[in-house]
């Protein structure tokens, strides 16, 4: 199990906006609230009330600051969780092949029953998408809902991954990244969708879409009314008045 | 290779029950569905809660903080039962007692009070949403002193919206987010209507629509916006009246707007020097005057719409000379201070971004201009075949509020708004009923307390004039935090920041007992921590407390409740019946309107109880009007038997829908079926506007039929938005030496300056007070992820947020010698702290910052000492006084808004300076006990459905 | 990356113990067999090395217990190639001194069992080197210095077993000596290429916001722990990393190198040989520390703050 399927027909993905995040950690708290409780085992909050907590997360917001050569920085909120590579190295290294990429929609899995917890896929995954969970001591990932996308418990319209359905700005788009017609394909074609780390080779299937441009576009300065130009105080308003007078003629 | 792939459940059971309910973790008032699954014993928990898709607020998205609901729930920092002080205040000691002892001491000192002086008990309470049942509570037992927290929180942005356009931003209104182009948010924090305005901001940007952010900090909202205006703090004002300075100039507003539904053609008497000065001319009927500008003469308001002159002066019928308000209005703005170079240094705005955002506000708004084609009739009768919009809008928050100009700064804006058309327009800022409402809908405060008898109206209201202050015959403050007084005569949310140090100082004079409800005022709700809770434990010389008895209700325990004599524990939001009334602050849409509830959708595990419902009790008990029947009994059995059954007037009740035979919305007698309908509906009610009444609430005749039917009120109340404020004027003229009540000799300028009529700016009183030693400024930015002091308790939200450095701006680092991750001094003129230290570059020069209310007091919250809350995270707070620096004039100058006594926290000036390596903190607490434990080991829920 | 010690033991004992079955295979196969006490202890070394390693390495494991399963991916994971190919090493081993006992002279088992504890340690650096998210390990070096090391430690430990239970090493500690000096200069080069070789990921890289500016971490994603910071974020101090290089090199290579030198020159060779081992097993000890703690991770470009 432990090598890659050599081709997946659809490949679920997330698409995320960098120009909408906000950073607000819906996505991070509801992704562990519904998995928690779901696949696998819990994720555990070690020390949770302590010094040090440290819990298994499934997808974490970092913030970045993007300093242009000129100018102030930009914040941008990236939220981060497994891309479900195509040549996913954490499948390949995983000795047990607890770790898999399933053949029929790509989704990049652990079977808990089988992970022996070595921690050597998290090593072999550069975005740090996987996590060993504190207490129960095996390899944690998303799962892209899986136990929610084709779950006929839940009514068709959330059958989409928690952190898609939470998502307050909209920020999160999931689909099938290889059906070019898609939402999230032509999501991707217009925003100009790009690859974490493209130089590690991963092949990954979730897609970023940049931020806008943040500089403004210039526009034309305001016109002074004609006969505003003189500079006293009162004048100008006289001035201003002037044009009123027209103006209201014309109401 | 093999191809067999693990067996997987991909079809697993979610829930056993799926329970609708109102989210309370912050104040957004989101609808949630509460998933309940059964654990190994059979006894439901929550296995998940998610955003109700149905629900007006949040239309099923939901933040971190809703989806961490189940930690707060089942946090180990909730209080268990009743407790009764045993250690000194502030030690955090003390033992269980049963709701009957407790019930029983709380009577044992309420009711000698309000036998012999009502005042002396001084009920707050904090972010409740029970305001008008707590209000009403607080009115029947005959106390003046009752408030929520608005005074240090939004109250100059709450009375700057109603006395300008009768409504406000927060959650008062919002923008038209399917419509608007351009967006523009001053000092928005991510709390407050968070959801809504995250999913607004998705909106906009899915449709490429322009976002500009006006904040000292690139955080949150400000960080996705397509421009950001790095403002230097407490300039807001100065920028936008640069901004209406621009399109004054240019001609670029919206004069048939103006005419027809704003005050900029009413007419100011001209009489320098006399009593009249600055009045709005009225009729024998007392409607204000416009000049007809055929006709030449003077006519009352709703008489004529764009006929009616914007400038010159006239003669009255009576002799008198006035122009018309906008007159005055353009000469101001006019005027070359008010130029983009003018105020480019002081805003830290250069000139071309000022004169390039007007340029593209009036772009926007006029060359882009919406047009519905839906007829409707005006106030005047006159019918419009179209509704024009225009899409460019505004929201504001603290940012802008909490400063001693933010009363003038958010009229500022609001003008803004009012010059380009933008309010209640298609694609503008529209309110949500039952706003808009005009001042005149409004109450009036009432403050005179007479033993066992209720007040005579409500506390907390707009006064028109010097003659609504609540001043005794000598002139001496009827409150306790001295609201409606001379040194804050607008302070239309009460100032419980106040309160504490007036009660030991007894001054005005001394309480017998302090109620408060949900306000950690021993911690992040007040200025100058540390002396507030000395000021808890400060003793008479006999040894007895200053405030004699200090009653707190909270579910949790905070650091508030060390210094507490008797605590009523508060159930979880999810254990209790609530409403979210139309009385109260309501969760309409501009569309619609709609009102909720709470109700238990899991049963306490302890023995607390809900705390309305324990004032409904403690109401009986004290036989308060209302509270009991002729015959002695308690009229409600409990919280949701009132919201069912209390009648505000006939007909009229907490909640809105469903009423009478089930049939009935707005008006209609109590239904005992309503609970049930509420929850059937998934916990909410929701009925929209008919599409005529949508827009220009205010002034739409549909709208303001249908608002009767709903019984926001008893007759139809069209009204104009007052660019021009008559009130303000009125206590202006009494700071020229006018009229019979007139402010203390100390007070005049600062009231002649303040209550200018038209908006304007000054600087903010602390650096004026300090200027030269305290070269930055210090702000507090609010977490997305935790609201207020909310979430330290919640296993998962600390994660997020357990520590919080200062933001220092990189040439700051550089000059002041600071390590990125080092620690530094901070200091103000009041106090110093010692914080870690981290560079930003996405910040205003001259300005640090630091997430809000993260830092935790030793003991508090069940966490252990050594949480990296109580050891790293620190307040802002320490560095903020109550007070300005002294004059030397032998005065106490309150560090607040002089309008409406809010609290300036956002004028904090400071410096800073290089700290030894590793800290420690500064200053760092004695621990507190904790009288619930300390949360111990491992937290992983929902293992048992793994 | 976080220095285990579970981790870093396995690989020196397991390295070296590996060594010593494969310098006890090729004493064989080139007609030297090993016998007596050079026999006895060789491979009560050889097997308590290896293996004490081996089960080391299962103390980094969340479950042990399953750590069979970890023999079943060999088509595709170094790791379970690592397990399946110590136990065949070890297998054969066995078989070689069982066939050794019974008087054979274990040619052919004594190259295989040397050609399979190689293969062996060889696959124990492909688990590292296969990794491009750690730079610093993924070079052609990496497997080349473990088996260096592998060999080199095999050499010491024979020829200071051969001192002591054969009467003498003869040309056993030069061997060793060569071994030692080429391991660490395998180890030297790669340290180079370690230390100036571009970084392939980059805070731009790793989100893709490059053309907007230079990226740096305002905000950790929580500002409580995780396994990633704990596993992957643990950073060397520059002093503290070239004072322990300069430790291991003296440990595990001068000290060795002279020791040998000392002992083929017939200056006390057995004490001078036991020193040479356990300098060089402490040497390294503190390079295998080192191979862990200067190792960078992809992951941390998401947790730059310069």
């Amino acid at each position: 199990m432990t090598s890659l399927p050599a081709s997946t027909a659809v490949k679920l993905g997330l698409v995320i906006d960098l120009d909408t995040c906000v950073g607000c950690h819906a996505c991070v708290i509801s992704c562990k609230e519904w998995n928690t409780g779901g696949y696998g085992s819990a994720l555990a909050d070690a020390d949770a009330y302590g010094d040090a907590p440290l819990g298994a997360f499934l997808n974490r917001v970092h913030t970045f600051e993007v300093k242009p050569e000129e100018g102030p920085a930009t914040v941008v909120h990236f939220p981060k969780s497994c891309l479900h590579c195509d040549d996913a190295p954490c499948v390949t290294v995983c000795p047990t092949g607890a770790s898999y990429k399933r053949a029929e929609d790509g989704i990049v899995l652990v079977n808990e029953d089988a992970c022996i917890g070595c921690g050597l896929c998290a090593w072999a995954c550069p975005y740090g998408a996987r996590e060993m969970d504190p207490v129960e001591k095996v390899m944690k990932k998303c799962t892209l809902c899986v136990d929610r996308i084709y779950n006929e418990n839940i009514v068709e319209e959330d059958r989409i991954p928690s952190c898609v359905r939470t998502c307050p700005a909209g920020a999160r788009h999931f689909g099938d990244l290889n059906d070019p017609a898609s939402a999230v394909s032509e999501l991707v074609a217009a925003r100009g969708g790009f690859d974490l780390m493209p130089e590690q080779g991963t092949g990954p299937v979730n897609k970023y879409l940049p931020p806008r441009p943040r500089t403004p576009e210039p526009v034309p300065d305001l016109p002074d009314l004609a006969d505003l130009a003189a500079d006293a105080r009162e004048t100008r308003a006289e001035g201003f008045f002037g044009w009123l007078d027209r103006a209201l003629e014309r109401l | 290779m093999s191809a067999k792939q693990p067996f997987l459940e991909i079809s697993p059971r979610v829930s056993d029950e799926v329970r609708k309910t109102t989210c309370y973790m912050c104040a957004c008032r989101c609808g949630i569905d509460v998933h309940l699954r059964a654990d190994a014993e059979g006894v439901p928990r929550i296995r998940y809660i998610e955003g109700n898709r149905d629900h007006p607020v949040n239309r099923g998205v939901l933040c971190a903080k809703g989806s961490a609901g189940i930690m707060q729930h089942y946090a180990p920092a909730r209080l268990k039962a009743p407790l009764k002080r045993v250690g000194p205040r502030g030690s955090g000691r003390f033992e269980e007692i049963g709701w009957e002892e407790a019930m029983e001491i709380a009577v044992s000192w309420l009711k000698p009070i309000r036998e012999k002086d009502p005042k002396k008990l001084a009920f707050f309470t904090g972010r409740d949403q029970s305001q008008s049942f707590t209000g009403w509570w607080a009115q029947q037992y005959g106390t003046p002193n009752y408030a929520a927290h608005g005074g240090f929180c939004s109250v100059n942005m709450a009375a700057a919206g109603i006395y300008t356009m009768g409504g406000a931003f927060w959650e008062f209104g919002s923008p038209d987010w399917d419509r608007t182009r351009m967006f523009m948010i001053f000092g928005v924090a991510e709390d407050h209507d968070s959801n809504p305005i995250k999913m607004g901001l998705g909106k906009l940007k899915a449709r490429g629509a322009k976002v500009v952010a006006v904040n000292p900090v690139r955080s949150g909202y400000n960080a996705i916006a397509d421009e950001w205006v790095g403002i230097t703090p407490g300039t807001d004002g100065l920028f936008i009246l640069a901004l209406i300075h621009e399109l004054l100039r240019s001609g670029q507003i919206d004069l048939d707007y103006l005419l027809r539904y704003t005050n900029a053609p009413h007419l100011v008497v001209k009489n320098d020097g006399g009593p009249d000065h600055g009045l709005i001319a009225r009729n024998e009927a007392g409607e204000p005057l416009v000049w007809d500008r055929d006709e030449h003469r003077a006519r009352g308001w709703r008489e004529i719409s764009t006929k009616a002159a914007l400038h010159g002066e006239v003669t009255l019928p009576d002799g008198r000379r006035a122009v018309p308000s906008f007159d005055l209005l353009a000469r101001r703005y006019l005027g070359a201070e008010y130029a983009p170079e003018a105020v480019a240094e002081q805003t830290g705005v250069p000139a071309e971004t000022i004169r390039r955002l007007a340029a593209e506000l009036a772009r926007t708004a006029f060359e882009e201009a919406i047009t519905l084609d839906q007829p409707w009739t005006d106030m005047r009768g006159e019918r419009h075949d179209t509704m024009i919009g225009r899409p460019v809008s505004f929201h504001a928050m603290r940012g802008i509020s909490a400063h001693s100009n933010g009363f003038q700064t958010a009229r500022a804006l609001h003008l803004l708004q009012i010059l380009l058309g933008a309010v209640e327009c298609p694609g503008g800022f529209r309110f949500k009923p039952p706003y808009p409402k005009p001042v005149l809908a409004h109450p009036t405060p009432h403050s005179e307390a007479h033993p066992n008898a209720p007040l005579a109206g409500p506390h907390l209201g707009y006064p028109r004039g010097p003659e609504d202050l609540r001043l005794d015959k000598d002139g001496h403050p009827e409150r306790i935090d001295k609201a409606f007084t001379w040194e804050a005569p607008l302070s239309v949310h009460g100032l419980m920041h106040m309160v504490i140090s007036n009660a030991v100082a007894g001054d005005p004079y001394e309480i017998d007992t302090l109620f408060l409800y949900m306000a950690n005022m021993a911690w992040n709700s007040s200025m100058n921590t540390r002396g507030v809770m000395d000021m808890l434990e400060a003793t008479n010389a006999d040894g007895s407390y200053r405030i004699p008895h200090i009653i707190y209700s909270d579910a949790y325990s905070s650091e508030m409740v060390a210094y507490a004599d008797l605590i009523l524990p508060d159930t979880t939001y999810l254990e209790r019946h609530d409403c979210i009334s139309l009385l109260d602050r309501p969760i309409c849409e501009p569309d619609a309107v709609a009102d909720a509830i709470r109700w238990p959708v899991v049963e306490p595990d302890r023995d607390v109880r809900g705390f309305q419902s324990v004032l409904i009790d403690l109401g009986a008990r004290l036989g308060l009007p209302g509270f009991v029947t002729g015959a002695g009994d308690a009229v409600y059995k409990d919280y949701a038997d009132y919201i069912v059954n209390h009648q505000r007037k006939p007909g009229v009740g907490p909640l809105a829908g469903w009423r009478g035979e089930g049939e009935d919305i707005g008006r209609g007698r109590p239904n005992p079926d309503q609970l049930h309908r509420y929850i059937e509906n998934g916990g909410f009610w929701k009925s929209h506007i008919p599409a005529a009444a949508q827009f220009y609430k205010m002034a739409n005749q549909a709208y303001q039929d249908w608002a009767v039917g709903m019984g926001f009120y008893d007759a139809p109340q069209p009204y104009t938005f007052d660019i021009y404020v008559e009130t303000l004027r009125k206590f202006q003229l009494a700071a020229e030496g006018h009229g019979e009540r007139q402010p203390p000799e100390h007070l005049r300028a600062q009231v002649a300056l303040a209550f200018d009529p038209l908006p304007v700016w000054y600087p903010p009183f602390e650096g004026e007070a300090v200027t030269g030693d305290f070269p930055l400024h210090a702000i507090t930015q609010r977490p997305a992820a935790m609201y207020h002091s909310w979430g330290s308790q919640n296993a998962w939200l600390r994660q997020i947020h357990g520590q919080n450095p200062l933001y220092v701006p990189g040439e700051v680092m550089e000059s002041a010698g600071l390590t990125d991750g080092g620690w530094a001094w901070v200091i103000s003129h009041h106090g110093r702290i010692r914080v870690p230290v981290r560079r930003t570059d996405a910040a205003n020069g001259k300005t640090l910052w630091t997430w809000n209310a993260i830092g935790k007091r030793k003991g508090a919250w069940a966490l252990s000492p050594g949480a990296p809350e109580a050891t790293k995270g620190f307040l802002l707070n320490h560095l903020i006084s109550e007070l300005l620096p002294p004059k030397g004039d032998g005065l106490r100058w309150a560090n607040s808004d002089p309008v409406t006594g809010q609290a300036a926290w956002y004028d904090l000036r400071v410096r800073i300076e290089p700290a030894s390596d590793d800290g420690p903190l500064d200053p760092l607490m004695d621990a507190q006990d904790s009288p619930v434990g300390r949360g111990t080991g491992d937290v992983t829920y929902g293992e048992e459905w793994t | 990356m976080h220095p285990a010690y579970s981790i870093i033991f396995f690989t020196v004992s397991s390295g070296a113990g590996f060594g010593v079955l494969a310098a006890l295979g090729l004493a064989a196969f080139l007609g030297l067999t090993p016998q007596g006490g050079l026999y006895w202890a060789g491979f009560v070394i050889g097997f308590g090395l290896s293996m004490a390693g081996l089960v080391s390495s299962t103390f980094h494991l969340g479950h042990p217990e399953r750590a069979w399963r970890a023999l079943s991916q060999w088509r595709s994971s170094w790791l379970s190639r690592e397990g399946v190919l110590a136990i065949v090493a070890l297998a054969l081993a066995g078989a070689f001194a069982l066939s050794l006992l019974m008087g054979g002279q274990g040619r052919l088992l004594g190259l295989l069992t040397a050609a399979f504890s190689l293969i062996t340690v060889y696959s124990t650096s492909m688990i590292y080197a296969q990794l491009k998210t750690v730079q610093r390990w993924c070079q052609p070096l990496t497997p080349v210095v473990f088996l260096c090391f592998s060999l080199a430690g095999g050499a010491l430990i024979y020829a200071f077993l051969a001192q002591v239970f054969a009467g003498g090493a003869g040309v056993l500690p030069t061997v060793a000596a060569l071994l030692v000096f080429l391991a660490w200069g395998a180890k030297l080069g790669w340290w180079r290429r370690g230390d100036t070789a571009p970084v392939l990921s980059t805070p731009e890289s790793a989100t893709g916001l490059g053309a907007m500016g230079k990226v740096r971490m305002l905000e950790a994603p929580h500002t409580g722990g995780n396994y990633l910071l704990k596993e992957m974020g643990y950073k060397i101090g520059r002093k503290h990393q070239a004072r322990l290089r300069q430790i291991a090199l003296m440990l595990g290579g001068i000290v060795p190198v002279f020791a040998t030198l000392f002992a083929s020159w017939g200056l006390w060779p057995g004490l001078f040989l036991l020193m040479a081992v356990l300098a060089f097993l402490g040497g390294l000890l503190a390079e295998r520390w080192l191979f862990f703690a200067e190792a960078e991770h992809s992951v941390m470009t998401y947790y730059t703050r310069t």
